[in-house]
């Protein structure tokens, strides 16, 4: 057991009496006040005790009471009590008073701080009989009490002599012995002056009376306090008024870079056709991109903002086979279902294309042709399993055999699902073709390989250049040094199948390229479709800065293995100046899976009646920016409901009825006061916050400076109450009025801020308010200027609520639809019946089966179920548990044929329990 | 605020007849009146005395040290959290967090009142907590989590979703 103690530091006096009153054996460590004992706490604190069991006990007054313990006396409720106080009431006041009386000299100052604790002790002193505070004896109270007061009586001053109860108890503990040496010991004798250097480390204590502490207000950020330079500014700018009144100069296609402009190529990594996006690739990419392309466009950028679908691979191959169709039916099918998801979505491309094109096979032959003159492509032979009977080289999930590794049966070609092991398909026992069930040969087969060793130098040189000059995500830098430091290998970049764009090559046929080789060229063609013109985008490194947006399981594409090409095609290729990835994000608390319909999909988002808007907001409000994030229906509708809903929402739409009731729908006169200023201050230094944060792609973080602006802006509304003033005398409604006008003017700042991330509410906002067009585009111009926008007099239109709100019940049906439900809610005996038969056979399907139905008869399953529960819970009489638990059964049964299942097996299973 | 979570953490240590509280001061302070002797103040103190008269002083630990242990984490509460400026709320997170690193419960391996009594007062931080942040506070929320599913903790607060594993992983390519 060990004390650490500093000299000096008033807290130490309480603790070293209490251990020599006790007699307890314990070393003493004098360190420095900065000595970080404790490893867990971010400030150093002391004194600290280290408990023989290895834990720490960082509170003085649990250490006098530990002290006092094991000395032989347990502590009474009376004892605690007065700990308690001393923590709570006693100690912030104490600390205040001693940085006034120490560091500052205000003994007035000290003393008045003191009344209030000092009174209260004399009350309770002089009503008792006993020697001490709780008995006859001295306690662990006694000490802990007078340890605190001493440096403060140590001035002669702050010891009114009316307090005599207080005085004679402080003279009576002081007297002990070990009391006398404790504080010896720390003061050295120096007096106050010797806890001057502990002081001066602490941060300044106020004592809080009108500032509520945290709990109260449930605020998020620390507030940017405002100096009065600020505030005056901060008027000067906004009274300038709109000056500017350019508005955003119309998108005219094809939009091609510009001498003297900022021009930015934006693609969004392509989505993979052979399915649905889910919610993960839609904020991972397009939606990302959407916000900073919007924004961009806002700034004054020339922006190019291009996406398309990844139609070519084995997946696509596979996808045809599945549903009867070709590869090129598939790809235009999902082709179609992406471009309308995106749409609803609202992500604004200004080209939306596909790589099955002529212009991608020009592009990629192109570039091939380059890196093989140039020598950088080189050939190996590779050996494959082929199924003579299919008549081709089967790709990895082509095949399935026995793992060399484990014996699993089932394992795929390119890993075993079981232990989880990455295979070379050419070591799986008793390998079957997927697709007849033959078995396969082994055959050797010739491929080109991508010389990346050979162009690492390149690469390494342009890397040092684009790191150290643009904005590259922390995943995207960590996981492209990663890759640089294992080393690069030579990359295949041929394939033996049919649905890709061809290799040129007469050795090489009847061979397509790789898709991680073609796939990036994507950008080019796609830019190409758009454009003849595409080469002054692509080619032209010097004039355009490139931006990519995608998932972090892409970056070594983006960041090593496409820039390897294009280097190596030496062509004066533009390469990724910016590369944005996200994490992953998750979905609720039960896996995803698209054969179980668990999960949302871009085409469900639609179905769920929730605005595309809130959607936006509630998937840009938790994108994975550093770290992965879930999606939760719960959250969801927690932050519709209290960010949007009560939050913004609430602040624009009071702002605009104010108007309306009030004004005749004028914005009326104002004449700025002191609090208008801060306001205006805060408001500004928000909006200079989130220009900052999305020049640097942080979307998320810069989402939350509007809803600080909301935040204060119905914080000055609460505290101004317009709605009061404006039933008062003359100057009461002028100021109505200038709360009023300020307000409405801070609902048109959050109009244009809210673009990139909420467009039709954003939209609506200004047609609301009859915004003038080019308030967004002069607001979030340079640093970002706050400025009256709507000047007295402007007549707004009709102002109506903005976001509804989402219910539990809603939300939570929608929980359960989307297969996010929690199935271990239930109770066992209930769940038998209807979980343990479910057959893992999807194709399985029955006719009759009915979706629609099946959807209606889920909830009313649930329904009942909860009835039935209750009604046990309640011990409710034997027949009507019986007779409701058979309506369940059947209703279960009903429900297992509108799936298409086969009910029999679940009953009985249920039943044999 | 803490007379819920008082009538809350007697419902927890099973005692029958609520009693009646009332408070004092600007800050609220809870007091409990009591028929043999002085009324007691402060809501660790009321804590302690609710335990003991539940027939549960293992609640306040069973040995010197984990009373100790237990009396300093009430201690925090009424201080450190109770009393918390608005931008030190993420540092005292960051610290429970790293505290509760190898911890089941505050005081160690044994449920203590001072993990009710912690979780009462941290709930509306954590109820407001993005997905992100739960996730950087890890352990916080593991801890949090398990005390607000244990028997009889609850009550008058709504429970906070924890999420646990990823979903979505990768693309195609």
């Amino acid at each position: 057991m060990k004390l650490f103690v500093s000299e000096g530091n008033p807290h130490c006096i309480k603790v070293l009496a209490v251990l020599e009153l006790t007699g307890v054996k314990c070393d003493i460590e004098n360190v420095n006040h900065e000595e970080k004992v404790v490893p867990f706490l971010s400030r150093p604190v002391l004194p600290v005790l280290l408990l023989p069991s290895g834990q720490h006990l960082f509170s003085s007054n649990a250490i006098c009471q530990y002290f006092f313990e094991i000395g032989g006396k347990a502590p009474a409720d009376a004892s605690t009590q007065w700990l308690e106080w001393e923590a709570t009431e006693l100690q912030p006041i104490l600390g205040h008073a001693l940085q006034m009386l120490v560091l500052q000299g205000k003994s007035a100052e000290a003393a008045k701080a003191l009344e209030d604790p000092m009174n209260f002790l004399e009350q309770n002193l002089s009503k008792r009989t006993s020697s001490f505070l709780t008995s006859d004896t001295v306690a662990v109270e006694d000490i802990v009490l007078w340890a605190a007061l001493f440096p403060l009586y140590l001035e002669p001053s702050l010891r009114p002599a009316e307090l005599t109860s207080v005085f004679t108890w402080f003279e009576r503990v002081g007297a002990l012995p070990a009391c006398q040496s404790a504080a010896q010991r720390v003061l050295q004798g120096r007096g106050q002056a010797a806890l001057k250097g502990f002081l001066q480390k602490q941060p300044v204590i106020t004592l809080r009376r009108d500032t509520p502490p945290c709990n109260q207000t449930g605020a998020e950020e620390a507030e940017h306090l405002m100096t009065e330079e600020e505030l005056q500014s901060a008027a000067r700018t906004w009274s300038l008024g709109l000056t500017d009144f350019q508005t955003q100069p119309e998108r005219q296609h094809p939009i091609l870079p510009q001498e003297g402009k900022r021009n930015v190529l934006v693609t969004s990594a392509l989505p993979y056709v052979n399915n649905v996006p889910h919610l993960g690739n839609i904020i991972g990419c397009v939606l990302s991109a959407d916000v900073f392309a919007r924004y961009g466009r806002l700034r004054g950028w020339n922006l190019l903002f291009i996406c398309g679908t990844d139609e070519y691979g084995t997946a696509t191959e596979n996808k045809a086979r599945e549903e009867g169709l070709t590869p090129q039916e598939i790809c235009n099918k999902y082709h179609a279902i992406h471009s309308s998801i995106y749409k609803w979505f609202q992500i604004d491309f200004d080209f939306f294309g596909r790589t099955t094109t002529p212009r991608q096979t020009e592009i990629a032959q192109d570039i091939f042709w380059r890196l093989h003159d140039r020598g950088f492509l080189i050939e190996d032979t590779v050996e494959q399993l082929r199924c003579e009977n299919c008549q081709c080289f089967l790709a990895d999930r082509f095949v399935e055999g026995m793992c060399p590794h484990c014996q699993y049966p089932e394992a795929r070609g390119d890993q075993c699902d079981k232990c989880g092991r990455l295979i070379n398909a050419v070591e799986l026992k008793a390998p079957q073709c997927k697709v007849c069930g033959l078995t396969p040969v082994v055959r050797s087969s010739k491929h080109l390989f991508l010389d990346l060793p050979k162009l690492e130098p390149d690469l390494e040189q342009w890397l040092d250049r684009s790191l150290s000059t643009g904005d590259w995500t922390t995943n995207a830098r960590h996981i492209t040094r990663s890759w640089l430091r294992d080393g690069l290998k030579p990359r295949c970049i041929t394939r033996d199948l049919q649905w890709g764009t061809p290799v040129p090559h007469p050795d090489f046929s009847s061979k397509v390229f790789y898709v991680w080789f073609d796939a990036p060229i994507g950008y080019l063609s796609i830019t190409a479709n758009y454009t003849d013109q595409w080469e002054k985008w692509w080619k032209n490194p010097q004039q355009v800065e490139l931006y990519n947006f995608m998932a972090k399981d892409n970056v070594p594409f983006h960041s090593v293995v496409f820039p390897c090409s294009l280097l190596g095609a030496q062509d004066n290729y533009t390469l990724v100046n910016n590369l944005v990835a996200t994490e992953y994000l998750n979905y609720e608390d039960t896996k995803f899976s698209k054969s179980r319909g668990v999960g949302v999909f871009g085409d469900m988002a639609q179905d769920t009646g929730i605005p595309s808007d809130v959607w936006r907001f509630y998937l840009l409000y938790l994108r994975p920016e550093g770290q992965d994030s879930a999606f939760s229906w719960a959250d969801m509708a927690l932050k519709n409901n209290s960010e949007l809903l009560n939050n913004l929402g609430n602040f624009i739409n009071r702002a605009g009825m104010f108007v309306s009731k009030f004004f005749g729908g004028c914005v009326p006169e104002m004449e700025l006061q002191a609090e208008d200023k801060r306001l205006l201050a805060q408001v500004g230094w928000e909006l200079r916050q989130y220009i900052q944060l999305l020049d640097k792609v942080r979307i998320r973080e810069a989402l939350k400076c509007i809803l600080n602006i909301s935040r204060h802006g119905n914080q000055y509304i609460q505290v101004n109450e317009p709605w009061k003033n404006i039933k008062g005398g003359a100057p009461e409604r002028q100021r109505a009025g200038t709360v009023t006008g300020v307000s409405v003017n801070v609902a048109c700042l959050l109009s244009a801020m809210l673009e990139p991330y909420m467009p039709t509410v954003s939209q609506t906002i200004r047609e609301q308010l009859r915004a003038p067009e080019s308030c967004a585009h002069a607001m979030l111009r340079g640093e970002g200027i706050f400025v009256r926008s709507l000047p007295s007099g402007h007549r707004i239109g009709t102002v109506s609520p903005l976001f509804q709100k989402l219910e539990t019940d809603q939300i939570e049906a929608l929980r359960k639809r989307f297969g996010g439900q929690q199935p271990k809610t239930e109770k066992p005996q209930d769940v038998a019946s209807t979980k343990a038969c479910v057959p893992e056979a999807p194709a399985a399907r029955a006719v009759g089966a009915d979706p629609e139905k099946a959807k209606q008869l889920e909830a009313a399953v649930a329904e009942q179920g909860e009835k039935v529960r209750t009604l046990k819970a309640q011990k409710a009489e034997k027949p009507v548990v019986i007779a409701e638990v058979s309506k369940l059964l059947e209703l279960k049964k009903q429900l297992a044929l509108a799936e298409g299942r086969d009910p029999e097996p679940a009953t009985q299973k249920g039943k044999r329990k | 605020m803490a007379l819920r979570e008082l009538s809350s953490l007697e419902k927890f240590l099973g005692l029958k007849k609520p009693h009646k509280y009332s408070t004092q001061g600007v800050k609220k302070v809870p007091l409990l009146q009591s028929n043999n002797g002085p009324a007691l103040v402060g809501l660790a103190t009321i804590a302690s005395h609710l335990a003991k008269e539940a027939k549960k002083p293992e609640l306040l630990g069973t040995t010197p040290e984990q009373r100790a242990v237990v009396q300093q984490w009430l201690e925090f509460r009424v201080t450190r959290i109770d009393e918390c400026p608005r931008e030190e709320i993420r540092t005292v997170l960051k610290d429970l967090n790293q505290y509760l690193e190898d911890k089941v419960y505050l005081a160690g391996n044994s449920l203590s009142i001072a993990d009710p009594l912690l979780y009462y007062a941290i709930h509306h931080i954590v109820v407001d907590l993005a997905v992100q942040e739960k996730e950087r506070y890890m352990n916080l929320t593991r801890w949090f989590d398990h005390i607000q599913h244990y028997p009889g903790v609850r009550h008058h607060l709504a429970p906070v979703v924890v999420l646990r594993n990823r979903v979505y992983t990768s693309c195609h390519h």
